[in-house]
């Protein structure tokens, strides 16, 4: 196991019935990292979180969180973790300050330090102000950072959080995702999206899984370093496929139809060269900008087009 | 652990209006009962045996049939505060705060149970304040009081336990309040038609939650009662435990 690995799970498989929801998975958690699970819906993202938290068992494999086994010892194992299901485990007719409290007393932090621990999540939570009010006429968004709250306030190593910003506003999210940075300083987190800016914003790393399988996983500096010189060009006049290939610097042409194009080039001689040739023959260039690798084309070749894995 | 749970549980009981609400009207329909038996008592039965040797007192003529008027409010009340237990918070999805809180499934139905029993014990109390306060006036049976309190004690508890578990069987509240009520009437009528004159089965009397209260009421403590009761509430809570530790195998 590495050394610094604080969840490390192997080979999980989950089967519904027939149904496998969770195909041979392998994961790993390091210190101080954030961990995006990506996937579009029912890829399995929920069912993996649920066996990491110890709430679901796995059909197959081993899951180890702080080197201790989630199966074997699940009481020692989970005083390790917080975590927030996709539907935060809240009590209506309760205030925050009590909830907390109970979570507190739950992961047995002893009774003279619960204060302490409520008034320190709920300072990092921003939920200072509405400590007295009952949960169930709290905002939605306000609902999901009791629900962070609770994930955080035993200090635990691994903060896990299924979808977190699953239907709030887009203000609500942004600042979700601010606090979720935030948390990053002092946990290591795993959470899972289907939302791919959220990835952007927030994680390291990123696992995409399709139909129960990681079929990606990267840091996503990686992926920002490895992208070669894609533009996207457009044309009022557009000129024969051949013509374009022809082009000196220019490796190659995808047609991307109304005239648009997505070219690739050797290099800024390149793109002289073609603006050049557009303007000499009479192209008519309506458009020439850069086209960043992104984690969303990479998302939409797995998921979609069924591409192989990894091919960045 | 195990007590953290149940003064929550506890707790969050009168936090909501069911409790009391509850409380007040259980409470008011037997001191009603309790008004009529006295009533009774004063004008029928206490002219009659004036003076009779081993007449029936006031213990027999209104306290046990407080008790047992009480026992079946229980009946009708207790699946009401069971299906909150389990049922709602898998429907609210807060269930899932306790299951990935280091706990066991065993602290988890044991805290819940003592909590649940928690808030019967002072419905009990309430109850038992009413026969006590005749104690100003005239003597009372002390030890067929103590034997009424302690039968219906473990028949709502065991009431608990049966309905505890068929709460952790679904995620809709109504349907664990109306099965664990189903449950515990057909307990009743097993005992019914076992005492019935036709086909009369002791098989039932024994099976019956009912019957072992009965013998408690007449101011009988036999341990294979108490033995029955214990078995009972115990069974409920392990097959509970057992279908905590399931969900997380199915899912």
């Amino acid at each position: 196991m590495a050394p610094d690995a604080l969840i490390e799970a192997r080979h999980l498989y989950r089967y519904y019935g027939e149904h496998c929801a969770v195909h041979d998975l392998d994961l790993t958690l390091h210190q101080g990292e954030v961990l995006g699970l990506l996937g579009p819906n029912g890829a399995g993202k929920s069912s993996t979180l649920q066996m990491l938290s110890g709430n679901l068992a796995p059909s197959r494999g081993g899951i180890a969180i702080h080197g201790i086994d989630l199966l074997e010892e699940p009481k020692a194992a989970k005083r390790h973790m917080g975590y927030l299901p996709e539907q935060p485990p809240l009590y209506p007719d309760l205030t925050p300050d009590e909830y907390l409290g109970y979570c507190a007393r739950l992961h047995r932090i002893p009774a003279s330090e619960v204060e302490a621990a409520v008034r320190l999540a709920k300072q990092r939570c921003a939920l200072d102000e509405v400590g007295g009010r009952l949960i169930g006429n709290l905002s939605k968004g306000y609902r999901q950072r009791v629900g962070i709250a609770q994930a955080i306030v035993h200090t635990p190593a691994v903060v896990i959080l299924d979808e977190p910003t699953v239907g709030l506003d887009p203000i609500q999210i942004i600042e979700i995702r601010d606090l979720i940075r935030e948390l990053a300083r002092e946990h290591s987190v795993i959470l899972s999206t289907h939302l791919l800016p959220e990835v952007q914003a927030v994680c390291d790393r990123v696992q995409i899984l399709v139909a129960g399988r990681v079929v990606y996983d990267r840091h996503l500096q990686v992926l920002e370093a490895a992208q070669p010189e894609l533009f996207v060009v457009a044309f009022s006049q557009p000129p024969q496929p051949s013509q374009l290939a022809a082009l000196p610097g220019i490796k190659g042409a995808q047609p991307l139809g109304e005239g648009r194009w997505r070219a690739t080039f050797a290099g800024p001689h390149g793109i002289d060269a073609l603006v050049d040739a557009a303007v000499k023959r009479g192209w008519g260039l309506r458009e020439l900008s850069p086209e960043r690798l992104t984690l969303e084309r990479v998302f939409m070749d797995l998921v979609y087009h069924g591409q192989g894995a990894g091919q960045a | 652990m195990i007590l953290t749970i149940a003064r929550f549980e506890l707790r969050r009981m009168f936090y909501s209006p069911l409790a009391w609400t509850m409380l007040a009207i259980v409470l008011f329909i037997l001191a009603l009962l309790f008004l009529v038996l006295m009533e009774n008592f004063l004008s029928l039965i206490q002219p009659r045996f004036a003076g009779r040797e081993g007449a029936p007192g006031v213990t027999d003529a209104v306290v046990a049939p407080l008790l047992l008027g009480a026992a079946v409010i229980m009946l009708a009340v207790s699946p009401l505060l069971t299906m909150r237990s389990f049922s709602e918070e898998r429907q609210n999805a807060s269930l899932s705060l306790l299951t990935s809180a280091p706990l066991s499934s065993t602290e988890l139905v044991l805290g819940k149970c003592l909590g649940l029993t928690g808030f019967l014990v002072i419905m009990l109390a309430l109850t038992a304040l009413m026969p006590l306060s005749l104690a100003m006036g005239t003597t009372l049976d002390w030890g067929k009081l103590a034997a009424g309190l302690l039968g219906l004690g473990l028949l709502t508890a065991s009431f608990a336990a049966a309905g505890l578990y068929l709460s952790s069987l679904t995620d809709t509240p109504f349907i664990a309040a109306v099965s664990s009520f189903g449950l515990l009437l057909f307990l009743v009528v097993l005992y019914m038609s076992g005492r019935s004159q036709e086909a009369s089965s002791a098989l039932f009397v024994y099976l019956s939650h009912f019957g072992h209260f009965l013998s408690f009421l007449e101011g009988l403590f036999d341990t294979a009662d108490l033995a029955y009761y214990l078995l009972f509430i115990g069974t409920f809570l392990v097959l509970t435990i057992r279908r905590l530790d399931n969900m997380r195998l199915q899912g």
